[in-house]
């Protein structure tokens, strides 16, 4: 009877050879997943369009620059780069109507009637949305990071208005509203009209040499 | 005493090996689960800021990769040390504001694209964070006249202390 029995298979190599896979695997990939901050950039002008002098209030806009030497000044005045949030936050509510600040207008924005106990029956939000456009300049020299955390702050407020919206109206928050379904997306298109995201970088210019 | 001294105690006992490779097995599943496969190489060094308000690239099809940093060691023997440009895997070695490499790389990733997304296209810049600005706004404005406007700065998530503020 002992012939019957199936001879054990020797398992003892088993291991050796998922740890070739392991290493192999381990070898071969990445582990980061890509993130980063998603911009648009401008299109390019036609070149038959003339260049027409857009007149803007003054303001309306708030002019960050960055200098050769990663400096940062906004709105004329120098500061440092945790200050920028902030500092843009104000400059796009304007709470105290102050006078050097931007122009409010009123708008009204629709959202999907009954998404929110705030708004009235049809939906129609109404209030002051702010004109402000901010105009961030750089130099040939300015550092690539420093420049991207300039954008990251300049993003950050924008988002933190958003979101403050948001868990307002809707008690959630702003990056949890899903795209794919409509009357969450309506409301990401009104909230998107309630805070612009105005950031406008300017042609480059290049003055001196190159770097 | 010897009541109590085990028989054969001087030989070490045998550790039972044989759920290492199922424990192994896991680990494998786990990696090959958690990661990607490496696509192209990467010739130039690019370490990405970091920021707090990332996000993460959705759709992988839709995205091409430009890398801009010094070269490692072994490109830099033959371009020396200047930042490069690299479009997914090809180096750009031409001198100037190399706006016609970058429309042709713009194009030929497009005409990969099924139609419907061609339009939804997405840079990725993978940009060095010492890199100065000058050859990043001449990237940019190559995309600009392609019409590759949605375009994604690479960042990694940073953690703040503080928290945010409400």
């Amino acid at each position: 009877m002992a012939s019957r029995e199936t001879p054990e298979v020797n398992g003892g190599s088993l291991a050796d050879i998922a740890f070739l896979l392991l290493i192999f695997f381990l070898v071969t990939t990445t582990m980061d997943t890509d993130t980063g901050i998603t911009r648009l950039l401008p299109p390019e002008p036609d070149p038959e369009q003339e260049d027409v002098e857009v007149k803007v209030n003054k303001r309306n806009v708030l002019v960050v620059l960055l200098n050769r030497s990663d400096l940062l000044m906004v709105g004329g005045e120098v500061m440092d780069r945790l200050a920028l949030k902030d500092k843009t936050i104000e400059f796009f509510t304007n709470p105290l109507y102050k006078e050097d600040l931007p122009v409010m207008e009123e708008t009204e924005i629709q959202f999907p009637p009954g998404s929110s106990s705030l708004l009235p029956e049809d939906g129609m939000w109404r209030g002051e949305v702010s004109k402000g456009v901010i105009s961030l300049q750089n130099d040939r020299s300015t550092t690539y990071g420093k420049y991207l955390q300039v954008q990251n702050e300049l993003v950050a407020a924008v988002n933190t208005l958003r979101n403050d919206f948001c868990n307002l109206y809707f008690d959630k928050d702003y990056s949890e509203l899903n795209t794919n379904n409509p009357i969450e997306e309506e409301i990401q298109l009104g909230i998107r009209q309630r805070y612009k995201m105005n950031i406008s970088e300017s042609e480059p210019k290049s003055i001196g040499g190159r770097n | 005493m010897s009541k109590f001294r085990k028989k054969g105690g001087k030989g070490l006992q045998k550790i039972n090996t044989s759920s290492l490779p199922d424990i192994v097995f896991m680990l494998l599943f786990f990696f090959m689960v958690a990661t990607t496969m490496r696509e192209t190489e990467i010739q130039v060094r690019v370490k990405v800021p970091e920021a707090t308000e990332v996000k993460k690239l959705e759709k992988k099809s839709l995205v091409s990769y430009i890398y801009i940093g010094r070269p490692i060691a072994h490109v830099a023997r033959m371009y020396g040390t200047e930042p490069l440009i690299q479009l997914n895997d090809k180096l750009v070695s031409e001198e100037g504001i190399p706006y016609e490499a970058i429309q042709d790389f713009v194009l030929f990733e497009r005409e990969k694209l099924p139609e419907a997304d061609k339009s939804k296209m997405v840079i990725s810049m993978r940009v060095d964070q010492d890199i100065s600005m000058g050859k990043v706004d001449d990237v940019k404005q190559s995309l600009r006249r392609a019409k590759a406007l949605i375009i994604n700065y690479s960042a990694k998530k940073e953690y703040r202390n503080q928290g945010r503020q409400r």
